[in-house]
């Protein structure tokens, strides 16, 4: 630790304006910062700070994404090894094929976004924004995982630059950059986004996961089996064509996005972002409770015309991009509502308009991101409500006061 | 020569600094509405600048008898019944192109472009220059519509007036059509960067 604060020291002069590697400043000041807790204090304004600053908190978002990571890349390898009709799983290589599966996702969204990031830092000679940090990791958790590399890096260049450099950078975005970047891929690029060959990976790689698939192969996911559903009783298999239950749900060997099959994995994310108190324990709790009300209306009034009505409750919160969304997309602080009965509302809408456009609209099989993408919209109008009623509440103590 | 450089302004301005659509945010809508496919944009491009450049003369030549109070209704149904002449030409000539633009034609008589220009301009001003004043808008207007039509149809399905442009081969090697381009927000999206690169370039514009 000691010997790296000495080199930043000796190499810090070269950044200082007059040195010779002056173009690169915000590169270095972003390094330097997010390796060491800056030292200098502020000259105006606030001056009693946390030492938990931005970087750090986006860390600890890091950390517990990594759960979901692991997982998804086992995941990835367990449902290729099903669909070639393996019949033993060896755990080292199924995980090998999946890190090898999601690492050019991981590269291509973090040298694509924190790339337009260093430069906007120094083309308007400011610090750089961390924003990206867990963005990046975000990004390929919540697209299927054989997404093509130059679909991630448009879609996530589009989405940095539109939803997050114009409007000034980090913690002024209106929208969720991951989640516009997964809508700019859904409405884009439709066929490698849904349907039945996205979510599991069909090739070998480096030599690892030879085989030939099954015949009958199909890789939709159970939402996606659900909205095709025809008839009273609904049936979900995995690849392989067994049923799927309840606990496998939970537990998530179930094709799918990468990040969000396994419900168990992401509650463990869920508890380190809320121990350590980074994200809102309201907007979580509200999210599920809203999701819970709806999709209970719904088995209650199900219907063979909307087949997603007929799965319980249970399975639908444990389906698809829910809880994901749930845990780590509408916790977002920048993007959701601030005030602290605003929480409730924004979360408790989150909850109710993803399952409804899920069960609704057979179009979309899943709805969480666009329930999210909605919300987030409102809520800066939620918010505004809320602080209006407030003063008009003082307002009216007040006056009842001076009578 | 003084007014020939007033006759010439008229004409050149509305194409870069006075945009009716970059600057003026006028008649967005259609913007939106035609221009995923380049060929139906150009038509209608030239069918505003006709419009607008008749209309203009016409309500020129009336503006002093016009009575101020009813000069709005008086404006509608010059600019509607050009719009039904130059509807009538389409379907007689580009019947096919006409189907595809549908309702966007007669929605000329609700282009906020054309009120505009009526009331700002031709309402106190000779024919002549009216009528460059028509033209200067509509060409101006036409011009955006066909960029953003050429960034859509290009993006969006692979080709530039009905034609192929990008290769087979591009989509043999995994290349896709952006299927955002072809709905109408990507519209927006273009033109806001047509306006974002518009006023890098002319910085008294920058608010």
């Amino acid at each position: 630790m000691n010997s790296l604060r000495k080199y930043l020291d000796r190499i810090k002069p070269n950044f200082e304006p007059g040195g010779k590697l002056h173009a690169f400043q915000s590169v270095f000041d972003g390094f330097e910062t997010f390796l060491f807790t800056p030292t200098t204090t502020s000259t105006s304004g606030v001056n009693i700070h946390d030492s938990l600053d931005s970087k750090r908190v986006m860390i600890i978002v890091v950390l517990a994404l990594i759960p979901c990571l692991l997982f998804g890349m086992y995941n990835a390898g367990y449902q290729h090894w099903l669909a070639i009709g393996a019949t033993h799983f060896p755990f080292w290589e199924l995980l090998a094929y999946g890190f090898l599966a999601l690492l050019p996702r991981l590269i291509v969204s973090y040298v694509v976004g924190l790339g337009i990031e260093f430069m906007v830092a120094q083309w308007r000679k400011e610090e750089i924004q961390e924003g990206f940090l867990v963005s990046g990791i975000l990004i390929p958790l919540i697209c299927p995982i054989d997404i093509p590399l130059w679909m991630l890096a448009v879609a996530t260049a589009i989405s940095v630059v539109f939803v997050k450099e114009v409007f000034g950078g980090t913690g002024y975005n209106i929208f969720n950059v991951a989640l516009v970047t997964r809508a700019i891929l859904f409405f884009g690029y439709p066929s490698k986004m849904s349907g039945d060959s996205a979510f599991v990976p069909t090739h070998s790689i480096c030599g690892l996961g030879e085989g030939t698939l099954v015949d009958g192969f199909s890789g939709a996911t159970p939402l996606g089996q659900v909205a095709t559903n025809i008839g009273d009783t609904i049936s979900i298999t995995d690849v392989a064509g067994n049923a799927i239950s309840l606990w496998d749900m939970f537990l998530g060997l179930i094709p799918g996005c990468v990040g969000e099959t396994s419900t168990l994995c992401i509650l463990i994310g869920a508890f380190i972002l809320l121990a350590t108190g980074i994200a809102s324990w309201r907007i979580m709790l509200s999210v599920f409770a809203g999701g819970l009300v709806m999709a209970t209306i719904a088995h209650a009034l199900a219907t063979p015309t909307y087949p997603v009505s007929m799965l319980t409750p249970l399975e639908q919160l444990c389906l698809g991009g829910f809880a994901f969304a749930a845990v780590y997309m509408a916790t977002d602080p920048v993007t959701a509502s601030r005030t602290n009965p605003g929480k409730y509302i924004y979360g408790f809408l989150i909850g109710v308009i993803a399952i409804l456009i899920r069960t609704y609209n057979n179009g979309y099989p899943e709805g969480a991101m666009l329930a999210v993408l909605l919300m987030n919209s409102f809520a800066p109008l939620i918010d505004y409500t809320v602080v209006q009623n407030n003063i008009r509440r003082r307002l009216r103590r007040l006056n009842a006061k001076a009578e | 020569m003084a007014t020939d450089n007033k006759n010439l302004s008229a004409l050149i301005n509305p194409l870069s600094k006075d945009n009716p659509v970059i600057v003026q945010i006028l008649g967005i809508c259609s913007c939106l509405a035609v221009t995923a496919k380049l060929e139906p944009a150009f038509v209608m491009g030239i069918s505003v600048i006709a419009v607008l450049a008749f209309a203009n003369v016409i309500i020129s030549l009336l503006r002093n008898t016009i009575p101020t109070n009813i000069r709005i209704i008086v404006q509608l149904v010059v600019v509607a019944g050009l719009v039904v002449i130059v509807n009538q030409l389409l379907m007689a000539y580009q019947y096919d192109v006409s189907k595809q633009l549908s309702v966007f034609i007669g929605l000329i008589v609700t282009n906020c472009i054309l009120m505009g220009r009526l009331e700002a301009f031709a309402m106190s001003n000779k024919p002549w220059p009216s009528f460059l004043d028509g033209i200067g808008n509509g060409v101006g207007y036409a011009i955006i519509l066909i960029i953003v039509a050429f960034f859509r149809e290009l993006l969006g399905s692979g080709t530039l007036w009905g034609y192929q442009v990008i290769p087979q081969n591009w989509y043999d090697h995994g290349y896709a059509n952006n299927g955002l381009m072809i709905l109408p927000p990507m519209a927006l999206i273009v033109v806001a960067c047509i306006i974002w690169v518009h006023r890098s370039y002319n910085k008294d514009l920058q608010e």
